[in-house]
């Protein structure tokens, strides 16, 4: 599912956030400056009735990347994905975008960028009720000026590419969530950003219509190759956009890494909570169960790359009597037998395992 | 509840009772022995007044001299004034059927052909009516007033619905200028502006700006804060933001702060008759000089049709859905009255006809005195036992208590309603009063909200109750209130003086009628509120239908039962001071004395300044406390 | 309310303002633009009459207004207004004519002396006096009722559900002339003043004591219809002599006997041509005055009232036209 660009628009800006804070309350840069900020957030609202929603985040994200933020609500992946563009303004840290320095924007910059390198998709949508669907999606470029024809233009394109030709002279109300959805995904890629920044944009969905949705965003990715920050409280979507994911807990970053990462290796308990019952035969590699041929094996089995999912080794394992062979390249990094498989399909011990090197 | 708290902590666990009655008993034994003690009986040539109305005679003379009214006053005078004339004209150049058929444009072009039709069937009725040229009038103060109310307040209203700071500024006077009767703006403009219909607008203005402010920053708040943040998202600078998502995503909200604003606005203009704006306002005038219904009758028509026709017009603006558009075919629509209007301006002679016109002013006096006469036995019986039982013996007590006694019993009723600070301000009112030296009116005029408030509070309740469990009471019931709810109060006075004359009880008769709707509607709105799975569970219990109401409805309405009170209580204060113009006296009184002899202006600045307290002292006491 | 801009104010803006301020001039200028209370729709024949509230005023008033209506072709706004509100509008320019002015004498001092916005312009013809009434029966009854000493003997009979313990003292609309609460106190009288709030109020209770043989003591004047219809006796106060009257707080005498006057603006006086010489030249009997306000009272449209009068007196109102 994980798709390289291929065939971007436009150069791709990489993210670099480092030591972001957000505090949220009337004296915020007093906790940030002092040892307050290492409070616990019950702890901190008690006594100086600020909430930190971000605390000291760090990350890159690689462009054309999809990077996935996960956590619970209130975990502040939603404030930290507003800071990008400060739509919530930042306490402290550096951001940057495409070598632009964020923080240090002046309000010109700042609108300039978001018109025109970085947009986003909102959980409620956030659709204008008294326009139609082809103005929604052409606010963006009304929004910079540009003349009535040419946005409409762009916006019938862009209607096209998300699905939803025919539907242009309707209102959103006259659409169906999932529609509503696609005319946000349609207004923000209607600018052609480098970045996209999507805020939960499906979780008010229906799980078929969300399923349709993830596919869509996961084929635009492909289509249009854009950087994209995706933030969601649903395990599975993360495991299913993420090229890496980050996982938020109390406004920090508790782990970042692959899927596989995440579920063969989660950093802590609260990781490995969180993944405990993803079927880790579907996520994690054959390179994650493998093992050192014990002496005597028999090296005859069938060969299969070391980034083959468990779940698609099955039928092989079970065609073959011998011990599957995994190599990487021409190396042999190891075997794996029917017990190995069908042990890797219990789930997650509760004691997390060392990552392989 | 804070009186028992100081009792709890007792060995023996008293009855609930028992303190309260214990407080009372003191109350009443001081009564006994300090009555006739400490009170402040009034007096015409009180030192305050006299004051007051020095400064008034110093404000005139310096009118055209203090820099204050050079560079100030005097500029808005003459720009209230050009504006007042410049409508004025455009208005009257329209001619009778001009402004009839516009009207009706305007209807059908907001609501389609029957509001349209409502329109020019309210708007012909004017000059039906013999009442064209003081229809015209009233219109244009009321438009005039409207245009500067929403010139300052949607704009402020913008501003507090995305600045919470200001928001907090602004809403505690608004507060205050909701609960202000409408009689107390009018000294104070005349101090300013003195009489007239430009000093008519300005107080139009004032009363009617607090719902341009308020909804509309309650319009601004409600946009989905999700639209704001993807208009931002996408780079749009604030200017943008308002102009292509607030403004568009409040309107219908924004319509709504416009209705409300006319229908204050109306209310007003009518009572600014009393310093010389013209109009309606001053046909009922009129009438109460003459005590004739029959003189008032035809301009309180006007009034209520003017307000309905207003009113269903801007409703039907703001009933328009977000993406609505007006079609071709209700443009031509809209436009086929106002050609036909404009065209019979040119046609028709310019001032309407008076033969083409109904008077009933006649029959109506003769219909007022059959009433009189042949149901005096009953409406003297009503009003005398009301005053013998109720009336006198409260007001008796009220001014010949010492007034520490009395401020004792409010900071205590204040506190146990409403906890300390609500009690302070109360008590703080009371004080305020007696500096002004218009302590035993004030009693006097407390004496009649309190009684009328037993009177609505009762009938309120009653209506409600019924109206909340017959749905079908409550269809009846509620285009009346509806009905009720758009006339102004002046208009309450009629009724009330064709049956009673000019009494104190006549004005409790008005306040009562003009109060009751908006109790009758929250009580019923709050037993409604009642959650259904609630109201199921009880059932399911095996709950009667009484049991029901007193168990689980009443109780869990108690909110909105003591919001109904609250809003009771306000409203009677209200009508009870316009009551003084047609026997109420007191506080009442004082405001038209101030307005009409010079020498008692200060009086009636008082007792204005005095209605204002005694509505917030009210307000305070008798809002609910916030739950804890 | 009729405003007069610096000259040129509009046009020069508040650049100019700024230095000078805004005046609200009240001094006489012809053509200067009007923010007036109505704002004329022909401007130059326009004459604003102020509408006291009793009724023998609005007798004036209406025939008056008929004779420039319809004998010299001016228009007639009659706004209602109190006394002293009335004298106000001269200065706002609400009002160009009082037709029946009851003394006044600081108001006259004020407006007509110091600011000089008013002029007075002759006698009405009619004599004008307040006093306290009680009905004939009462004096019948109880013949000494009538001097104020005795009053407070028969203050009981005067008790009503308003005045609580004391007697009543009916009194009628809250503008006008009076000096009842301080007769009260100063004469020590056992009453309080209850206000009807209007003349008909006072009128409805006299006929009503009247009839009913009700006892009520109040407020009332001549000329008044009322006295042609039944009969009242006055009630003596201690007489009147000059200037007893001069301190409102310390008034302990009747009222005078007055001779009733028009007054009007002074612009009115300058401006007015016809219309003020026919103001100016209007004197009429309080017989007069006391039929058409008897019509208007039985409900006759006071047009209309005026009209019947003016139809069978030609003789009396033609020598009021100018010529």
């Amino acid at each position: 599912m994980r798709v390289a660009p291929e065939r971007p628009s436009i150069d791709p800006a990489g993210i670099k956030v480092t030591g972001l804070w957000k505090i949220f309350g009337p004296r915020a840069e007093r906790v940030l400056a002092g040892e307050d900020r290492n409070l616990d957030p019950e702890e901190l609202r008690r006594r100086t009735g600020c909430t930190a929603a971000v605390r000291d985040v760090s990350f890159e994200v690689r462009p054309g990347e999809m990077f996935v933020v996960m956590g619970l609500s209130g975990s502040g992946k939603s404030t930290l994905v507003r800071c990008l563009t400060r739509l919530v303004e930042p306490t402290a840290g550096e951001i940057s975008i495409g070598g632009e320095d964020v923080v240090r924007a002046s309000p010109a910059q700042l609108r300039e960028l978001r018109r025109h390198r970085v947009s986003m998709v909102f959980q409620h949508f956030g659709l204008l009720p008294h326009r139609r669907v082809i103005d929604n999606v052409a606010y963006g470029l009304e929004i910079q000026g540009k003349p009535k024809a040419a946005r409409r233009e762009r916006a019938r394109q862009i209607l096209a590419l998300v699905g939803l030709d025919g539907h242009a002279d309707s209102y959103p109300d006259q659409l169906s969530g999932g529609m509503q959805q696609r005319v946000g995904l349609a207004r923000a890629l209607a600018v052609d950003p480098e970045v996209m920044l999507f805020d939960e944009p499906f979780s008010a969905l229906d799980p078929l219509i969300r399923r349709d949705m993830q596919a869509e965003v996961v084929r635009l990715h492909r289509e249009v190759g854009k950087t994209m920050v995706f933030i969601t409280h649903d395990l599975s979507e993360a495991l299913k956009l993420g090229e890496r994911i980050a996982i938020m807990r109390a406004g920090a970053i508790v782990q970042l890494g692959t899927p596989e990462e995440l579920v063969g290796a989660p950093a802590d308990d609260y990781v490995a909570d969180f993944v405990r019952d993803v079927p880790r035969s579907e996520v994690l590699s054959l390179r994650w169960i493998c093992r050192d041929p014990e002496p005597g094996e028999s090296l005859e089995g069938p060969e299969l790359p070391a980034h083959t999912v468990i779940k698609d080794a099955v039928p092989v394992a079970a065609a073959s009597a011998q011990p599957i062979r995994v190599v990487d390249g021409e190396k042999l990094v190891g075997v794996v037998d029917r017990v190995d498989i069908l042990g890797s399909l219990a789930p997650a011990p509760a004691v997390p395992e060392k990552a392989p090197a | 509840m804070s009186l028992q708290a100081t009792a709890a902590p007792a060995a023996v666990r008293l009855p609930r009772w028992l303190v309260p009655a214990g407080v009372a008993a003191l109350f009443v034994a001081a009564y006994l022995v300090f009555k006739g003690t400490g009170t402040l009986p009034h007096d015409k040539e009180a030192p305050q007044f006299l004051a007051i109305t020095d400064l008034r005679e110093w404000i005139d003379a310096n009118r055209n001299s203090s820099p204050v009214f050079l560079y100030f006053v005097n500029y808005i005078r003459i720009y209230v004034g050009e504006l007042y004339t410049a409508l004025y004209v455009a208005l009257t150049s329209l001619g009778w059927p001009g402004l009839i058929g516009v009207m009706g444009g305007l209807g059908w072009l907001a609501g389609g052909w029957r509001v349209g039709l409502a329109a020019v069937a309210g708007f012909g009725s004017f000059a039906v009516l013999g009442l064209w040229d003081e229809s015209v009038l009233t219109l244009t103060l009321v438009v005039a007033a409207v245009l500067l109310s929403l010139l300052v307040g949607m704009p402020l209203g913008v501003w507090a619905g995305r600045s919470p700071r200001l928001r907090r500024l602004v809403t505690p006077a608004l507060d205050v200028m909701q609960i202000m009767p409408t009689f107390a703006y009018l000294a104070p403009l005349v101090l300013f502006f003195q009489i007239g219909p430009i000093a008519g607008i300005v107080a139009t203005m004032i009363y009617s700006i607090p719902p341009a402010i308020r909804i509309t920053a309650l319009a601004i708040e409600q946009v989905s804060p999700t639209a704001v943040e993807a208009s931002a998202s996408l780079g749009a600078t604030r200017w943008q933001t308002l102009r292509k998502v607030y403004l568009p995503l409040g309107r219908s909200t924004m319509a709504l702060a416009v209705n409300q604003t006319i229908m204050m606005a109306l209310s007003m203009v009518v009572i600014a008759a009393l310093i010389a704006a013209p109009g309606l306002g001053d046909i009922i005038i009129r009438g109460l000089s003459r005590a004739q219904v029959g003189i008032m009758l035809p301009a309180g028509i006007a009034i209520v049709v003017m307000a309905v026709v207003l009113d269903r017009i801007t409703m039907a603006a703001a009933r328009r859905g977000p993406h609505d558009r007006i079609g071709r075919a209700r443009l031509l629509g809209a436009a086929a009255p106002a050609v036909l209007g404009l065209a019979g301006t040119a046609v028709l002679p310019a001032q309407y006809p008076e033969d083409w016109s109904v008077r009933f002013v006649t029959q109506v006096n003769e219909a007022v005195r059959w009433a009189e006469t042949n149901w005096y036995p009953v409406t003297a019986f009503v009003k005398d036992v009301t005053s013998a039982v109720l009336l006198n013996p409260l007001e008796g007590l009220l001014t010949s208590a010492p007034w520490w006694l009395v401020a004792a019993a409010v900071l205590t009723v204040g506190w146990w309603a409403g906890g300390v600070r609500p009690a302070l301000t109360a008590l703080g009112c009371l004080l305020a009063i007696a500096l002004l030296g218009v302590w035993e009116h004030a009693m006097s005029t407390l004496s009649m909200v309190l009684v009328a408030v037993v009177f609505t509070l009762a009938a309120g309740l009653l209506l409600g109750v019924a109206a909340a469990r017959r749905p079908r009471f409550s269809a009846v019931q509620r285009p009346i209130l509806d009905a009720a709810q758009t006339m102004p109060s002046f208009v309450y006075l009629l009724p009330a003086l064709a049956l009673f004359e000019s009494t104190k009880f006549t004005a409790i008769f008005a306040s009562v009628i003009y109060s009751i709707p908006p109790v009758v509607r929250l009580v019923e709105d709050g037993i409604r509120g009642v959650p259904e799975t609630v109201v199921e569970a009880a059932t399911a219990a095996g709950s009667t239908p009484r049991q029901l109401l007193w168990k689980v409805q009443l109780p869990m309405a108690r909110r909105a039962i003591m919001l109904a009170a609250n809003q009771g209580i306000v409203m009677t204060l209200a009508m009870v001071v316009i009551g003084g113009m047609v026997g109420a006296g007191a506080l009442g009184y004082d405001v038209i004395t101030g307005f009409s002899q010079r020498s008692d202006f200060g009086m009636g600045f008082a007792a204005g300044v005095a209605t204002v307290l005694l509505g917030v002292m009210l307000d305070r006491i008798t809002t609910a406390r916030r739950s804890s | 309310m009729r405003m007069r801009l610096l000259a040129g104010f509009l046009v020069l803006g508040m650049s100019v303002a700024g230095c000078g301020g805004a005046k609200v001039d009240t001094a006489p200028q012809t053509g200067a633009p009007t923010a007036g209370s109505a704002p004329a729709s022909s401007a130059a024949g326009t004459v604003k009459i102020a509408i006291n509230p009793w009724v023998g005023y609005e007798a004036s008033a209406n025939v008056v207004a008929y004779l420039l209506k319809n004998e010299l072709g001016y228009q007639v706004e009659m706004p209602e207004l109190k006394e002293q509100v009335a004298w106000e509008g001269f200065e706002t320019g609400t009002v160009d004519v009082i037709i029946e002015n009851w003394g006044h004498e600081d108001l006259k001092k004020k407006f007509i002396e110091e600011k000089k916005v008013a002029v007075e312009a002759g006698s009405t013809g009619n004599k004008g006096v307040i006093g306290w009434y009680v009905p004939k029966w009462m004096a019948d009854k109880y013949p000494d009722i009538t001097d104020w000493k005795n009053l407070n003997k028969y203050a009981d009979l005067f008790k009503t559900s308003e005045s609580g313990d004391k007697g009543a003292l009916l009194f009628g609309d809250p503008s006008y002339v009076s000096n009842e609460e301080a007769l009260i106190k100063n004469l020590k009288l056992n009453f309080k003043v209850v206000t009807g709030g209007s003349e008909a109020a006072l009128i409805k209770s006299a006929q009503q004591a009247q009839e009913q043989k009700k006892p009520l003591l109040f407020y009332f004047w001549d000329p008044h219809w009322l006295f042609s219809k039944i009969e009242l006796v006055r009630v003596k106060l201690p007489p009147y002599t000059p200037g007893c009257d001069a301190d409102p707080k310390k008034v302990a005498c009747d009222y005078p006997e007055l001779d009733l006057d028009k007054i009007v603006s002074k612009k009115f006086a300058d401006t007015g041509g016809k219309a003020y010489e026919l103001v100016k030249n209007f004197s009429w009997t309080n017989e007069d005055q006391n039929q058409v306000a008897l019509d208007i009272n039985n409900g006759t449209d006071p047009q209309e009232a005026a009209k019947k009068w003016i139809e069978a007196n030609p003789a009396k109102w033609q020598a009021w036209i100018p010529k």
